[in-house]
């Protein structure tokens, strides 16, 4: 790899489980820009079964378009030579395969069994099933799961440091009762991490060093006041790459050609979104749509959480959204009709052909449909991972007597969140981007004022492991190329008894306009433009000042521009009545000019 | 875009076919490289471990777990049988003495003194595999399994439901667009095989188990009529394990589509002959697609191609639609435009152009087709 100051071409891709991204990254003067983006089919599954094809021919396109030599047959044309030939690093990411799939196990389920949860979440897996000793499964059920559902790996925690041993010896014991098996190739000894009470680990070795690949690392919950999960995450990475990728198709060869290990997808995206909540000292939420999966990562009060909702997705899963969500709730976001019969084929084609993608409005309009239903059920699993340390002893005073939150409340509050991050094909690629912005505020329901962007042409992950080698870099197109601004969203919290009452004043440089309810508005205000605003609440609505409170804030422009939501919140809710609800829906459209006439 | 593709679902009356024949676990490989097979022969056996029941044998006993060991009237690794007394306490002069019998016949597979629990194991269930399909076997997959090479029509579906069957070839719909009705499943359709044509539905599924039909390979059915008849809603692709009676191979997709005529006539051709199919789907992390396979040893070599080859798409390949709105129909690739083009939604894409059977020449993008491969 060439010096970190001599870097001046990046190539770096994301194996997802659908599509295979490459960008092409140079420096142009002092700032380091995305040149071109280039994408092709994911190869891990047959007929290929070779992850490096679909790299290939990812790379080819971006060579191509940029009409630079980056390959000679299967090698990297390394160093920079001039602008047509050569790069200096090749990165990557990957969620192929299924990802990284794993169990935890812990004492307490609120307590150790959340934390190690919560370890390998961050970490990027995705959790098959949680095993407490509390969660009223017996001995055999859960010795029976482990075997059924043959994770990559086991993360083992529970007892604080000097805590109970015997609760840990019987996990363990249940974990070597069952015998585990890896995923993929039977030869290996599946890897368990132990990251438990102290005094346990002589035990859990007896139990597991000989039918387990066994790692033993500091307890991811010393105390019951703090968790401590870098390091269970940490061993998570490195054994993703050792264990998981090593033997899916064609990774040896991937990693022997990246210059820095491979990460997961969602672990490079979550540290891309710690670091944007950091800088700008503000809340943050961030959503990865995927083919598979959802990912939901936060940051509120300083503290980072991601979820993944595993089986909600716009391809390989879109069949289980309309399972989870019933498919009233899909339909109710059609602004026309369409035959049940039909949308339920629709999905289950679009199941079985994953790759395919919408060619009509109409088939477009359902797709979005669906995706604001798995972004409302990733958000509403993400609320009940995302809490505050449960089991923890808090002093009060007096004066917290109205006021106090109890252990193990949800962090997520969407009245104190600053910026929604949207990412993953559905948003990052929707025709026009006031549609992702629609669809982030129909599946979020942001409350107050909100900043609203997306991941302009899906390259987080990629940001994310670079961010790693070379933060400059990242930094520079993160800015400068990867993060659209969509624009402002101010929805005032609550309801009017009915449609047209007043709801919302605002006015802006020469701009004034009074709100009703039930309504969507759009104004202008360009990207990167920051403005004083003044936002004045009919009585009983609350911009986040409290109700009918006036709010004076700088506030920031974006390519869709300022939109106003005085649709109701706290409960918001879609008419009923067939064609009042198409009604709306068409007045909301029209107002925001999301589709095209046709 | 040179090496952008979508491959296609192989349809082929001349195709070698390896299959692996895989255990579970390790275990023992009953045939050797070069042997022929009958599709009903056994190929690897093994036994896996039985389930587990677990005991906990300090609280019943009332004593501490490190003292357990002092009442156990068996070791780890013992064979044990149904009520046999495991552990017993001494009583009080030979009185009131607590006594735990045995609930399995099966071993003792662990005593822990830090928890007091005894986890006893159910015999191993012997397991078998069987070749599958008539052919011989090429490699053998130490203590695993055998790989199998056969050769004839093979047949790719798209989606299917249950596991392995085989069965007489038996031709039900007259075309490949036609619908056959729930009076055209007869006594004498029992153990076959149906070709159905372009559409079924909850009734003739029903009707087809309680004849004692083996399988169905159809152009489409409606997720409705599939979920009434599975009794609940699939929601990821995985398929293959349904205990429902019968295996349906979907080779279109889903809703009343046509079979495609070039698969509608391969299959005709083997009418009467023993195919074995299966319907096991599975989208993500590894594609597996439904399959027919009617073995041909007629067939010389030099006739024979490989199924696992695949090639881009060329001007004048025949392709199927896999998209609205014009999904389900076939047509021929008349131009490959490289340069991007915004479709309908406004999105910008890459497209083709293909000629339908009507004449008619539509845009589409590339990722809406899929190649029909022989």
């Amino acid at each position: 790899m060439s010096n970190y100051e001599d870097i001046k071409a990046i190539i770096a891709t994301d194996c997802g489980s659908t599509t295979t991204k490459a960008i092409l990254i140079e420096k142009k003067g002092e700032w380091y820009r995305l040149i071109v983006r280039g994408e092709a089919p994911t190869t891990v599954e047959a007929p290929f079964e070779d992850v490096t094809r679909g790299v290939l021919n990812a790379i080819t396109e971006v060579e191509e378009l940029s009409d630079k030599k980056i390959l000679e047959g299967e090698k990297f044309v390394k160093p920079y030579k001039d602008k047509n030939n050569g790069v200096d690093i090749y990165i990557s990411t990957s969620s192929a395969g299924g990802g990284l799939q794993m169990m935890v196990a812990g004492v307490v389920k609120s307590m150790t069994t959340e934390s190690a949860a919560r370890a390998a979440l961050g970490a990027g897996a995705i959790v098959m099933d949680s095993i407490a000793s509390n969660d009223g499964r017996h001995m055999h059920e859960k010795i029976e799961r482990i075997r059924t559902l043959r994770p990559d790996m086991i993360l083992l925690s529970g007892g604080i440091d000097g805590g109970t041993i015997s609760h840990v010896a019987e996990l363990a014991e249940v974990i070597s009762a069952a015998d585990p098996k890896p995923r993929f190739g039977s030869t290996f000894k599946l890897p368990v991490i132990f990251a438990g009470n102290n005094q346990a680990r002589d035990i859990v070795k007896e139990n597991l060093s000989n039918k387990t690949d066994l790692f033993i690392v500091n307890n991811l919950r010393p105390i019951l006041e703090r968790e401590n999960l870098k390091p269970a995450r940490d061993k998570i990475h490195d054994l993703f790459m050792e264990h998981v990728m090593a033997q899916a198709p064609g990774y040896k060869k991937l990693m022997g050609w990246a210059d820095v290990p491979i990460m997961p997808t969602p672990g490079a995206v979550g540290l891309l979104i710690e670091k944007i909540a950091h800088k700008e000292d503000i809340e943050v939420l961030g959503v990865d749509i995927g083919g598979a999966t959802t990912d939901v990562f936060s940051v509120f009060q300083g503290l980072f959480n991601r979820t993944v909702s595993a089986n909600l997705g716009m391809s390989y899963s879109i069949s289980n959204v309309m399972a989870s969500s019933g498919i009233n709730n899909i339909m109710r976001w059609m602004s026309f009709k369409m035959d049940e019969k039909d949308v339920r084929n629709r999905i289950k084609n679009k199941m079985i052909r994953p790759t395919t993608i919408p060619q009509t409005i109409e088939d477009l309009q359902l797709e979005q449909a669906i995706a604001r239903e798995a972004l409302r059920l990733a958000l509403e699993q993400h609320r009940d991972m995302a809490v505050s340390l449960k089991g923890v002893q808090q002093e009060r005073t007096i004066s917290d007597t109205f006021s106090q939150s109890q252990s193990g409340s949800s962090l997520v509050n969407m009245k104190t969140l600053s910026m929604i991050v949207g990412s993953g094909g559905a948003l990052s690629h929707a025709p026009r981007r006031v549609q992702a912005a629609l669809m982030l505020i129909d599946a979020f329901l942001p409350e107050g004022v909100t900043m609203l962007t997306v991941d302009s042409i899906f390259m987080m992950p990629q940001l994310g492991v670079l961010s790693k080698v070379h933060e400059k870099a990242a930094a520079d197109v993160f800015d400068k190329d990867c993060l659209i601004r969509l624009g402002t969203c101010i929805a005032p919290i609550g309801n009017a008894k009915k449609m047209g009452m007043p709801c919302v004043s605002i006015s802006y440089n020469d701009i004034k306009r009074d709100i009703r309810f039930g309504e969507m508005a759009l104004l202008p205000l360009k990207e990167r433009e920051k403005v004083e605003i003044i936002i004045n609440p009919a009585k009983g609505f609350d911009v986040g000042e409290g109700p009918g409170k006036e709010v004076v804030k700088i506030i920031e422009g974006g390519v869709v521009g300022l939109i106003i939501d005085t649709r109701g919140r706290r409960p918001f809710i879609l008419p009923e009545d067939d064609k009042l609800r198409t009604d709306k829906l068409i007045e909301w459209n029209t107002e925001l000019n999301v589709y095209p006439k046709i | 875009m040179a090496h952008a593709f979508t491959p296609g679902l192989k349809v082929s009356r001349k195709a070698v076919i390896y299959k692996e024949r895989r255990l579970p676990l390790k275990g023992e490989v009953v045939c050797k490289v070069g042997d022929r097979v009958k599709a009903d022969d056994i190929v690897a056996k093994t036994q896996i471990p039985g389930d587990v029941e677990t005991l906990n044998i300090a609280g019943r006993l009332g004593v501490s777990p490190e003292d357990v060991k002092e009442y156990l009237k068996f070791n780890i690794g013992d064979k044990i049988k149904k009520d046999e007394t495991i552990a017993m306490t001494n009583g009080i002069f030979g009185y009131f003495k607590t006594i735990i019998k045995s609930p399995i016949t099966g071993s003792i597979e662990n005593i822990s003194e830090i928890t007091g629990q005894m986890i006893l194991r159910y015999p191993p269930k012997p397991i078998q595999i069987d070749a599958y399909v008539d052919g011989e076997v090429t490699e053998i997959i130490e203590n695993e399994g055998v790989i199998i090479k056969t050769q004839g029509t093979f047949v790719q579906g798209i989606f299917g439901i249950g596991g392995e069957v085989r069965g007489e070839m038996k031709m039900a719909a007259k075309s490949n667009d036609a619908i056959i009705a729930v009076d055209d499943i007869t006594p004498d359709c029992s153990g076959k095989i149906l070709v159905a044509g372009s559409f079924i539905d909850e009734n003739l599924l029903k009707k087809a188990v309680t004849v004692g039909v083996k399988g169905i390979i159809v152009g489409g059915i409606d997720d409705r009529d599939l979920k009434k008849f599975l009794g609940y809603d699939i929601g990821v692709a995985i398929t293959g394990s349904e205990k429902k009676g019968i295996t349906v191979v979907i080779t279109e997709g889903f809703g009343k589509m046509n079979m495609a005529e070039k698969t509608y006539n391969t299959l005709k051709e083997k009418e009467g002959q023993i195919a074995s199919i299966n319907g096991a789907t599975q989208i993500r992390a590894g594609v597996l697609r439904p399959e027919v396979i009617i073995p041909d040893f007629n067939l010389k070599n030099e006739e024979l191609k490989s199924v696992d080859s695949s090639s881009g798409i060329q001007i004048g390949n025949i392709v199927r639609i896999i998209r609205s709105p014009y999904f389900g129909l076939i047509g021929k690739v008349t131009n490959l435009p490289p340069e991007l083009l915004k479709i309908e939604t406004e999105a910008n894409v890459r497209v083709l152009e293909v000629e339908l059977k009507s004449g008619e020449k539509v845009i589409l993008p590339r990722a809406n087709i899929e190649l029909i491969e022989g």
